[in-house]
């Protein structure tokens, strides 16, 4: 049924789709109207799962952290300074292997204090093992929710999916919501083979020895390499159920283009729009959109890029004394492919500040025109 | 070649600990062992309350510790009121 949804309530729809046993939040602002919706389903009885009001960000993932080792099918939603205060348990749920899902709405980190769009919260968290995907619709969040339990169920690693502050948060656009028989049709419940049971109790967590944790952390990264090709065949699977498919990175008019902007987020659906104009303008324009970032995607990257293509890479994102963080990862994952395309970044729209289809020609022209820096990046800030 | 071989990926991921935590034996952990004088000692129990592996007896008259599970961290000789523990390099257990 067609509905007209702002992305925090998108979010929620899926997770309750996805008949999530158990909910943990904290409710910092904003992401309070992910979770504040089931809040109103427990009260009206709607919601069958257990709703758990904590006192942190910290604490509601550690309550999850238990939850999913019971076996329970588990959700929460952050933002910003609450993504960073769950760091620790972070590393707690991807190493013990719990297919947690959380939605994070990209807020800027303080100080000073902003809050609105920024993807640097979230990819602080680069290094915790968690899987992350970039959507550009608030259908996309609906719909990566739901293939994110079932890609985090089969491979044991949690998943984080990403949604721009405001842009799309707080925007309302028409959304596609699949009927539950569907969704349990394509999402069966969770049956983990090892959980806490008190008929068969065991020891979760406990200490690991050098050899044996060293063994653990490389079957994590086992785990992580296989993931992107998971990720495509649920997004290929996810098609074949509801006519939606998605893969690691969506490429559009980018298969002859000369240079093509690499974007995520809501950017990446803006981006359309100036590739539209400048190949109306005789351009060859493309656009490569990042949903995955972790694991992060470099065989579809190498597979979407051919050798004299040109990247222009904007990131809403800066990592301090290097550059920005999809810019870096892509010069390195391509580093040592023959003929690798040339790729130049660009940081714009920290804290907010708009993305407009002029300021993405004008990076696309800075690429083509030869002035743009391959080491360093150019920052880019609307005229207006 | 110290390479690391990758185990098969039906290797379970999630194994916990296959042995109950009575049978984790602590007390190789130890290098200097609690002794007690049992003729100090009043029967306060403060030992016993303050032991953070709650390994100390106190059925008879004076507290015995297990050493299968006593760590050595002499919490319980820096507690004990009338000084009636004592820790000791040799990890005999005194009665």
């Amino acid at each position: 049924m067609k509905k007209v949804l702002m992305g925090n309530h998108a979010a929620t729809l899926g997770a309750v789709l996805a008949r999530v046993q158990v909910v943990a939040a904290y409710p910092i602002t904003p992401a309070t109207q992910v979770v504040e919706l089931i809040a109103e389903m427990v009260a009206k009885g709607e919601f069958p799962g257990q709703f758990m009001r904590v006192e942190s960000e910290h604490s509601a993932m550690a309550a999850l952290l238990g939850a999913a080792t019971a076996g329970a099918r588990t959700f929460t939603a952050t933002s910003s300074q609450g993504l960073a205060y769950m760091h620790e348990l972070l590393h707690w749920v991807s190493g013990a292997r719990l297919p947690v899902v959380m939605v994070d709405v990209n807020r800027a980190l303080a100080a000073p204090w902003n809050l609105w769009t920024d993807q640097t919260d979230s990819l602080s968290q680069r290094d915790t093992g968690w899987m992350q995907t970039y959507c550009a619709t608030n259908q996309e969040v609906l719909d990566t929710v739901l293939m994110s339990y079932k890609i985090s169920e089969r491979l044991l690693l949690p998943s984080m999916v990403l949604l721009d502050g405001f842009t799309l948060s707080h925007v309302y656009e028409p959304v596609d919501v699949p009927d539950q028989k569907a969704v349990d049709a394509f999402l069966p419940p969770f049956k983990p083979q090892t959980f806490l049971d008190t008929k068969n109790p065991g020891a979760f967590g406990s200490l690991e020895t050098p050899k044996p944790y060293f063994r653990i952390r490389r079957r994590l990264a086992l785990d992580m390499q296989r993931a992107e090709a998971v990720v495509e065949e649920v997004g290929a699977e996810f098609e074949r159920a509801f006519g939606r498919g998605y893969g690691a990175i969506e490429s559009y008019r980018s298969a002859d283009a000369e240079v093509s902007l690499v974007c995520s987020g809501a950017v990446g659906s803006t981006a359309k729009q100036a590739i539209d104009e400048l190949r109306a303008e005789g351009h060859n324009a493309g656009l490569l959109r990042f949903r995955l970032f972790r694991p992060f995607p470099a065989t579809a990257l190498k597979r979407m890029t051919r050798p004299g293509m040109k990247l222009a890479v904007v990131d809403r994102n800066y990592s301090p004394g290097h550059q920005g963080i999809f810019c870096e990862e892509i010069k390195a994952s391509l580093y040592g492919t023959k003929n690798a395309p040339e790729v130049y970044g660009f940081v714009a729209g920290l804290g907010g500040g708009d993305i407009t289809v002029e300021l993405l020609k004008e990076i696309w022209h800075e690429v083509k025109a030869k002035t743009a820096d391959p080491v360093e990046p150019l920052w880019m800030e609307e005229a207006r | 070649m110290p390479r690391l071989k990758d185990e098969p990926l039906s290797t379970p991921v999630v194994t916990p600990a296959s042995r109950p935590m009575s049978e984790n034996k602590t007390g190789d952990w130890r290098s200097v062992a609690p002794r007690i004088d049992a003729e100090k000692c009043t029967g306060c129990l403060l030992c016993w309350k303050y032991c953070p592996e709650a390994c100390v007896d106190i059925s008879g008259e004076v507290p015995v510790v297990d050493m299968h599970y006593c760590k050595g961290c002499g919490i319980c000789a820096i507690e004990c009121p009338s000084h009636c523990i004592h820790m000791t390099e040799s990890s005999e257990v005194a009665a």
